[in-house]
């Protein structure tokens, strides 16, 4: 069953490159296609960072335990479609013109927010195998933990470069509390529930 | 007026326009929604692709003239299907959709405030209030890309002598039409409105006298599509793209400097002057380079936009750091 879900959700998320190829052969990227490519690069590396982050507390609510099996390849997606998006910027948008992307880097917020958020996930992808897993041991865990950040640093990103209408970050920012809001939430309810029912006992014994 | 070649179908022969306008209408929506069905569930658009504007009617003696670059002219499909037009649409393939909403007749513009004869013109003597000229342009968008855009218009200063301006005029500003049916990117979002509406914008009068400073009716020889700011809209090609307003339905000569939108909004980003400087950069992206439409390398961005000769001796001792 999982091998086959495994690829499903592999051709699934392949999609999305698949469109933009056949835009980029057909030229049918509109009248801006280095523009297009960008934005639809960085609009899917975002969606994937959110699936990833989704796939915890969907596990938790549905039971399916097996859906953990499939948050390593989201995750190496969303790096995929980050590094589309990087590589645009770099090579596309400014042909390795350094001293502009530099100048860009430090000065422009919107800018530094999204080279933070694709630094992150630079360690995070390139210790996502099995092999250094086991190798991490409990530190890999403590790593991953900065992919929040990097979601965090990548819907400012977004929302820092629009000029009028913040409708999208606004609701990509929005997932993003929901899934955070949802583990802060797992992470102190035994203490709320704690707390409520020692209360409880204390008034039940006076 | 319009220029036809006689007919050499009979009429009867052709399909009713409500028929073949069906027709493309089925085939456009069905088209699109097949090839925007996957971008959308992911809430993206940006795969509907703009709609090939209406080819509009031809303008007649349309007279050439010596502040025309001969720079290669960008395509009509990428100056129709590129546009920064809030008023249709946030993105800049909305404009071309919506382009069916903005109905650019009846259209009257009002002229008033300090002028001696004051006059509300109807679009039709409007377009016939100067022989009209056609004027290759570069377009610097404050986004950091650029155009080169052959709009059809007369200088602005027709306009201004005829109304007569008092002492007290300084300054002008122009205000865009508000209706929310014509122009369907008026209508609140759940974040309320995008643009605080109407746009408005503003010139100095020695900056609306310049001869490059033109009214336009026009694009390519033909009247102007509605994405473009029908029925007529400002260029100051010296200036960035949003100085330029579209679908004009009042002129205001005033005393003191008039608000203007963008400035409005984010008053460190958007000057009143908002003169192309490659110096001043914009505190969001640079203003040293700029992809011209259709080119793959950035071209580095010329100081007034390159039209420095004509227009510098306006600014003079002005620091336009300052005066952005």
């Amino acid at each position: 069953m999982l091998p086959k879900l495994k690829l499903a959700v592999f051709i699934l998320c392949l999609i999305p490159f698949g469109q933009l190829a056949y835009g980029a052969y057909t030229g049918d990227l509109g009248v801006n296609p280095i523009e297009t490519i960008t934005r639809f690069t960085g609009s899917w590396a975002l969606i994937f960072l959110l699936a990833s982050l989704a796939v915890t507390p969907l596990r938790r609510i549905t039971g399916w335990n097996e859906l953990i099996k499939l948050r390593r390849m989201i995750g190496l997606f969303a790096f995929f479609y980050a590094s589309l998006h990087f590589s645009t910027y770099i090579v596309l948008d400014h042909f390795f013109d350094f001293r502009a992307i530099g100048n860009d880097i430090i000065k422009r917020p919107y800018v530094t927010a999204g080279f933070i958020a694709f630094v992150i996930m630079v360690p995070l992808a390139l210790t996502s195998s099995a092999a250094m897993i086991r190798r991490l041991g409990k530190r890999w865990q403590q790593l991953h933990r900065w992919v929040y950040l990097a979601a965090i640093t990548a819907v400012i990103h977004f929302y820092w470069l629009v000029k009028a209408d913040i409708s999208r970050p606004a609701q990509y920012g929005a997932v993003l509390a929901l899934l955070l809001g949802y583990r802060l939430f797992v992470k102190w309810r035994p203490r709320i529930v704690a707390k409520q029912s020692s209360d409880t006992a204390a008034l039940r014994s006076r | 007026m319009l220029i036809k070649k006689p007919a050499d179908i009979k009429s009867s022969e052709i399909t009713p326009k409500e028929l073949y306008m069906n027709r493309r209408e089925f085939i456009k929506s069905a088209s699109a929604v097949a090839a925007s069905a996957g971008a959308t569930l992911a809430g993206l658009d940006m795969w509907g692709m703009p709609e090939q504007a209406q080819a509009g009617e031809k303008l007649p003696n349309i007279k050439k003239s010596p502040y025309s670059t001969d720079e290669k002219k960008n395509s009509f499909k990428d100056i129709t299907s590129y546009n920064n037009f809030y008023e249709l649409g946030i993105d800049k393939g909305d404009p071309a959709k919506n382009a069916k909403y903005l109905i650019p007749r009846p259209w009257t513009v009002a002229v008033e405030g300090e002028v001696k004869q004051p006059k509300t013109f109807d679009i039709d003597a409007i377009m016939k209030l100067s022989p009209l000229e056609e004027r290759v342009y570069r377009l610097r968008c404050v986004e950091a890309w650029s155009m080169v855009i052959p709009w059809v218009g007369f200088p602005l200063s027709a306009l201004i002598k005829q109304v007569e301006p008092t002492n007290n005029a300084k300054f002008i500003h122009f205000i865009t039409l508000v209706d929310p049916k014509r122009m369907p990117g008026q209508q609140p979002s759940i974040f309320g409105n995008v643009i605080d509406w109407p746009y408005v914008e503003g010139l100095r009068m020695d900056e609306a006298m310049h001869p490059l400073t033109i009214l336009s009716v026009g694009l390519y020889g033909e009247v102007l599509p509605a994405q473009n700011g029908a029925p007529v809209r400002l260029v100051v090609p010296w200036k960035y793209g949003f100085k330029s307003i579209k679908s004009i339905v009042k002129i205001r000569f005033v005393e003191n400097q008039p608000p203007s939108s963008w400035n409005k909004m984010q008053p460190q980003e958007y000057g009143f002057y908002s003169n192309v400087n490659p110096q001043v950069d914009h505190p969001r992206w640079s203003q040293a380079t700029e992809r011209r439409i259709g080119e793959f390398l950035r071209r580095k961005t010329l100081m007034f936009n390159g039209y420095g000769d004509q227009v510098a001796s306006l600014y003079k001792g002005m620091d336009l750091k300052k005066y952005y």
